[in-house]
């Protein structure tokens, strides 16, 4: 089962919605408190990511039979040095963002953390597509 | 079965969906015209009975000849209690007042708010509180965690409510001073909330019960208001400082965490949205004091003054000195849980994952064919809601306005078409 989402690239007060609609989703489910939590933190990050980073997009959230897979797609401007963009502390976001409490570095690294798979295409110009797995059990 | 005190009047309800709407847990229903409260998911917040223009929902709260039955009554006060008297600035006299209405004994629940002050922050120092560690003062809020938010739970402060500790040393005092047993002993709360009442019936997180009824604070201004404006020279009963009385207004008791990291936040909306944020590891606080009602305990909906006049009250009370009534014997784990608080699965749409994917496959499908206008008008809160409670066999889909005006204006049309051949 798939759940599609659109993420305006302008709108931070909305950033968070796809995240916590998915969650609730996975609670009726029944889906194991940890990995709801895995799910929560790290579908956050990304998608606070394509709002701030990758100008917008969207994101299809699937429930498989033994894992989570989400993927976030953006035609933003793309990520340089990915490596460089993994390293904690590390970030290219603007002074206005980092005024509104974010860009501090951590977005990639916790993401990775939180999750048991991370995949990350990037296009100079063209977009991003970071693909999250969380195995359910 | 789960006790819980908000209830319904059938008779006064008119079966609009104010309520339906309002209720955060999505407990409610209309059906047949009256609303019906499905108990399992109701947290007793009180939004319905905020809510309701018919005043048809209430909260059981005990009658008062219940003080019959005991040899010994003791009435315990909320701190919120005191900011409902107009003209009234001292604590004793409304102290006195309770006792001139038969009342053995008079305790505040803010002397049990200065114990829980003391030994939260004690436990913050010692370094044995979670980060951040969630206030377990409002038994709305530890209700919605452990339904809504159950990975949250080991976040909460493990320790007793301020009117359980008060219960508990009271009662031990009266055991003292009378001799009596405890089962004479009649200790009574006045209650701003439902879920105040329903916590002194479950006793959830004692080992037994330490309090033994309560009454609305609505009954009891009713009976004390006459009484007070008769008292010339109040006894000096009153022993909590404010730093235990500003616990009835939000804000309050976070005032008393040794940090400056602090979150308060009043309402039911909010506290929920600081739960989610915290869910995704978006929250940096040592503390947060969450209270389901809006400006703190103060906007109880069992209580009969606005809640920003009476904060303001409380405020500028006469109340005793800290350094007059020092703490004494001040024991931690004493004041810990008896019992932990257990998760409640009741959204849940199946125990079965996989038979709950197929039937969330189904909500999917079911609400894709719904308005989406979110107008209630069926008894469900929402278009997503109806579809759910199609599947969980809660209703059909047979009852949806919009879907039967556009059925409704389809066969016209063809009417007039077939009219026209």
């Amino acid at each position: 089962m798939i759940k599609h989402y659109e993420i305006s690239g302008t709108d931070f007060a909305a950033a968070g919605e796809a995240s916590s609609d998915f969650k609730t989703m996975l609670k009726k489910i029944g889906v194991p408190p940890d990995v709801i939590r895995k799910v929560s933190i790290a579908m956050y990050e990304a998608e606070i990511n394509t709002v701030i980073h990758g100008q917008g997009g969207f994101c299809d959230a699937e429930i498989g039979p033994d894992s989570i897979v989400i993927t976030f797609t953006d035609h933003g401007p793309g990520i340089e040095d990915i490596e460089r963009a993994m390293c904690a502390g590390y970030s290219t976001a603007s002074d206005e963002i980092r005024d509104l409490g974010f860009g501090a570095g951590m977005g990639l690294p916790n993401i990775k953390k939180y999750t048991d798979d991370m995949k990350i295409e990037s296009e100079l110009g063209k977009g991003t597509t970071v693909v999250l797995t969380i195995k359910l059990f | 079965m789960y006790f819980h005190s908000v209830s319904l009047d059938s008779d006064k309800c008119h079966g609009c969906t104010n309520c339906v709407k309002g209720c955060p847990t999505e407990a409610i229903r209309v059906r047949d015209g009256k609303a019906r409260i499905i108990k399992e998911r109701c947290i007793d917040c009180g939004e319905c009975i905020r809510i309701c223009p018919y005043h048809a929902k209430r909260s059981i709260t005990d009658p008062r000849v219940l003080t019959s039955e005991y040899k010994y009554n003791i009435i315990m006060t909320p701190p919120s209690f005191y900011g409902q008297f107009p003209g009234i600035t001292d604590v004793n006299v409304i102290l006195t007042g309770l006792k001139k209405l038969g009342f053995d004994d008079v305790y505040e629940v803010a002397r049990g708010a200065e114990y829980v002050t003391a030994s939260t922050a004690k436990m913050m120092l010692d370094g044995t509180l979670p980060k951040p560690a969630i206030s377990s003062a409002c038994p709305v809020i530890n209700r919605l965690i452990s339904i809504r938010f159950p990975d949250l739970i080991d976040n909460i402060v493990k320790l007793i409510s301020p009117m359980e500790v008060a219960a508990e040393h009271t009662r031990r005092e009266a055991i003292e001073k009378t001799g009596l047993d405890s089962k004479d002993i009649g200790v009574f709360f006045i209650t701003p909330c439902p879920a105040k009442m329903t916590s002194i019936r479950t006793y959830m997180f004692l080992k037994e019960p330490v309090i033994n009824g309560a009454f609305s604070v609505n009954d009891m201004y009713a009976e004390l208001l006459p009484v007070l404006k008769t008292i010339d020279k109040p006894e000096k009963i009153a022993r909590a400082s404010i730093k235990g009385i500003s616990w009835g207004r939000g804000g309050g008791e976070s005032a008393g965490v040794p940090s400056p990291k602090v979150i308060h936040a009043d309402g039911i909306g909010n506290a929920i949205k600081i739960l989610e944020q915290m869910e995704n590891d978006n929250i940096d606080a040592d503390f947060l004091e969450l209270c389901s009602c809006p400006g703190g305990c103060v906007g109880g909906p069992l209580n009969v003054e606005n809640p920003f006049v009476a904060a303001s009250r409380m405020e500028n009370m006469i109340v005793a000195d800290e350094e007059a009534y020092p703490l004494s014997g001040l024991n931690i784990p004493d004041m810990l849980w008896k019992n932990d608080l257990e998760p409640v699965y009741i959204m849940r749409l199946d125990d079965d994952f996989r038979v709950a994917m197929e039937k969330m496959q189904e909500i999917e499908r079911i609400y894709e064919t719904l308005p989406k206008l979110d107008c209630g008008a069926c008894g469900s809160p929402s278009c997503r809601a109806k579809a759910e409670d199609i599947v969980r066999g809660y209703t059909s889909d047979k009852d949806c306005i919009v879907k039967m005006r556009e059925e409704m204006t389809r066969l016209l049309k063809k009417e007039k078409s077939d009219e026209g051949i």
